[in-house]
């Protein structure tokens, strides 16, 4: 049993705010972190709280704002969050003043915001929602823990209508920091250009991806067929096992696929999976295609994957800019997201609209 | 599909015990796991806390690590240590391999190595094998890795009430029919960011905290780790069963980030709606360990909760946080484990440092421990910030 998703919101490095129509024009990036274009916040949230809100609080309250604005305000029967780093820069703030031995400076309001379910805290209180709020940090599972919590949640019956949401923001310490884990590229690229390298080395992202999902049927709707997570494949084979699992359990040939958007980063060893696929598991005439030359690397760029295939489903049209290959396929019915974060966590997401 | 979901493992480090025994004879004798110390304060001051009695490198050699093992941060090793006591609580055989997973929750994950390091790490990288332990997701892939379990890995973080989602989770994972059986709890290590917090919001008691009592001054930190094994219905040996989970709800109280609503309304949920899930009434709760923190806010609110739910009959209630202190992260996965104890030893524990009612309420807490008492069903409460509020119902299989 799947979920509808009922409206979305998404801020990201693209103009992808108040719009479920693919942005017509690109954001180039010259340097290696691309940053989110931001709504003015005030259209969505209480400009007194707004004035004491990191960026990511920001983004993340903005989005699902946005979100439930689009769903007619409908008070959600749950609130779920999948963030990674949580709210980074209030925890470093507050971990600075703490190291530096100011305890004399000590700001509790930074505090009480470096703790991770702020985002959906926040959410809760601005919706006055007391139902079920659940906050995911792991990793390159976030969202998907999230997305997977709320699909049980719609299929207990416990809840009918579900805001959740993917968000982290990249703060200048942790993409200096990652740099030093030689997660990032050597040299600036164009985002546009990101998989004509063959290097190591990604560029990093950021974004705020929000969704209301709903049981209730809407054939004008995007249907969220089924999530799964699975950690630290040994090698392609096993890779190749789950995602026929996954096929399986949904009914659904790999020849049936109309579209497969792959996590690909432009990193050569972390890519080295989707090519694989690409050339002797998935099908010769399987359209191929990928999307973090738009947002970046990050562990919930799934959810921009997710609000992606959705806009796709909607307009029933792939932007020539996120093609891998040419196809004569023209039918876009099912999408399949295969995403990994550092080939540690590992997602498959099945999504369709007839 | 799996109906029920049972208790056949736990596993425990606090202040008060690096084990189950250790804390079963802690509970007995009534003795408290605060000290003062100057550890994890600036100023010159001592404050009470809740240490584990185990410095990382014996924590360490007890897991028989390798010399790697200097990364693991102090959040992961306790995690580890009670994980692994969990799942090897008794020996099991299945007829075939059950699908496994770990729900595990965490507040600070490596904050140990965030405060030793980050500064440096600001100037270069000299200390970037500490970068990747800094996160909540790597507490929970160390344990995982450790344990070799791989069908779920999830981590939650949710405040204080975050290994008390855990528990909620694994056991939804299981009725959903996506593992056989998980592994859950939550860790968190003393830091000197969460005391520092905790003290710049003027909520640390500067004496060992007073749960219910009048003159409550606020909580004492602790730190630790618990786990539970949870198994379903198709694969539980029944002669392993320690208890079942039966009732778990999470509510949110939608008032302010930290403080909870002075009628204590998504404590009240939480709870109302984990006795419906359990199908039972009020009065067939024979124990309640409450959340408890010692602060102004939580005691009374939560208390009004309790009042608004249960009365006219109160069931006995203690807060054991005077024992262990406020494990903030791990806070609920420890109470849910003393909650099974209860259950299976039979017993009540007091509430340590109590003296005087709080004139708002109508009930006072159990001060001496009790024995030999008839238990079926206690509930379990963790409140967190941004009114995260989660129940659980332990009940005698």
């Amino acid at each position: 049993m799947g979920a509808f998703i009922t409206s979305s919101a998404c801020i990201s490095p693209q103009n992808t705010i108040n719009t479920s129509v693919f942005p017509s024009e690109l954001v180039q990036y010259s340097t290696n972190q691309l940053h989110c274009i931001e709504p003015n916040y005030r259209d969505y949230i209480n400009p007194l709280q707004l004035r004491r809100m990191s960026k990511v609080l920001k983004m993340g309250l903005g989005a699902a704002m946005m979100c439930q604005k689009q769903n007619n305000s409908l008070n959600p029967d749950a609130i779920l969050v999948g963030t990674a780093l949580g709210c980074s820069d209030d925890l470093e703030k507050f971990l600075f003043s703490v190291t530096n031995n100011k305890e004399q400076s000590l700001s509790p309001t930074t505090f009480i915001q470096s703790t991770h379910n702020m985002v959906a805290a926040q959410i809760a209180v601005v919706l006055k929602n007391h139902n079920y709020n659940m906050t995911y940090c792991h990793r390159g599972f976030s969202f998907e823990e999230a997305l997977i919590d709320a699909m049980m949640l719609i299929k207990e019956g416990q809840a009918n209508t579900i805001l959740l949401g993917g968000v982290d923001e990249m703060t200048p310490n942790n993409y200096k920091f990652f740099n030093y884990l030689d997660y990032w590229k050597k040299e600036p690229i164009s985002n546009l250009q990101l998989l004509n390298f063959n290097n190591a080395g990604t560029i990093a992202g950021e974004g705020a991806c929000f969704f209301n999902i709903s049981a209730k049927n809407d054939a004008n709707n995007s249907y969220i067929n089924d999530v799964s997570i699975f950690y630290k494949p040994q090698n392609i084979n096993e890779i190749e096992e789950h995602i026929s699992l996954f096929l399986k359990n949904n009914n659904i040939n790999k020849d049936s696929l109309n579209l497969v958007l792959l996590g690909l980063n432009g990193d050569f060893n972390l890519d080295a999976n989707y090519h694989q696929l690409m050339q002797h598991y998935f099908s010769k005439n399987t359209s191929f295609a990928y999307y973090k030359h738009l947002c970046g690397e990050y562990a919930t760029s799934s959810s921009f994957a997710l609000w992606l295939a959705n806009c796709i489903l909607q307009n029933k049209h792939v932007p020539e800019v996120i093609k891998i290959n040419k196809t004569e396929n023209n039918k876009i019915d099912n999408i399949l997201i295969y995403n990994h974060y550092l080939n540690n966590n590992h997602s498959l997401m099945l999504i369709s609209k007839k | 599909m799996s109906k029920r979901v049972f208790v056949t493992g736990i596993g425990i480090v606090s202040a008060i015990g690096n084990n189950v025994v250790e804390t079963i004879d802690s509970l007995k004798a009534s003795k408290t796991g605060i000290i003062n110390t100057s550890d994890f304060i600036s100023s010159p001051r001592s404050i009470p806390v809740a240490a584990v009695k185990l410095n990382n490198l014996d924590l360490i050699s007890l897991l028989k690590l390798n010399e790697q093992s200097k990364m693991y941060s102090r959040t992961a090793l306790l995690g580890m240590l009670a994980a692994k006591e969990a799942l090897n609580y008794i020996k099991r055989s299945y007829s075939k391999q059950p699908r496994t997973g770990l729900v595990s929750a965490t507040t600070v994950g490596g904050m140990n190595f965030s405060e030793q390091f980050y500064n440096g790490l600001l100037a270069d990288d000299t200390y970037k094998e500490y970068i990747e332990t800094f996160d909540c997701g790597d507490v929970a892939e160390r344990i995982a890795d450790f344990l070799a379990i791989k069908d779920y890995v999830a981590t939650i973080s949710t405040a204080c009430s975050s290994s008390a989602n855990a528990i909620m989770l694994g056991a939804r994972l299981i009725k959903n029919n996506k593992l056989d059986r998980a592994l859950v709890g939550g860790t968190d290590a003393l830091t000197k960011f969460t005391i520092s917090g905790f003290n710049s919001l003027e909520i640390l008691d500067n004496e060992p905290c007073k749960p219910f009592d009048a003159n409550r001054k606020g909580l004492t930190i602790g730190e630790g780790a618990a786990y539970l094994l949870l198994e379903s219905e198709e694969i539980v040996n029944k002669e392993n069963i320690i208890c079942e989970l039966k009732g778990y709800a999470n509510a949110n109280d939608a008032f302010h980030p930290t403080a909870s609503s002075p009628e204590g309304f998504g404590a009240y949920l939480a709870m109302k709606q984990t006795l419906d899930k359990g199908n039972i009434e009020p009065n067939a709760i024979d124990y309640i360990n409450a959340h408890g923190t010692g602060t102004d806010i939580n005691d009374i609110s939560e208390g009004r909760a309790i009042e608004k739910l249960f009365l006219p009959k109160i069931p006995p209630i203690s807060s054991t946080k005077a024992f262990t202190g406020h494990t903030l992260g791990a806070s609920g996965a420890i109470e849910a484990v003393l909650s099974a104890l209860a259950i299976k030893h039979r017993m009540i524990y007091p509430n340590l440092h109590f003296n005087q009612q709080i004139k708002e309420l109508s009930f006072a807490p159990v001060t001496k421990l009790l024995t030999n008492v008839n238990i079926k069903n206690v509930l379990s409460n963790s409140f967190g910030f941004g009114g995260n509020n989660t129940s659980l119902l332990f009940s005698l299989q």
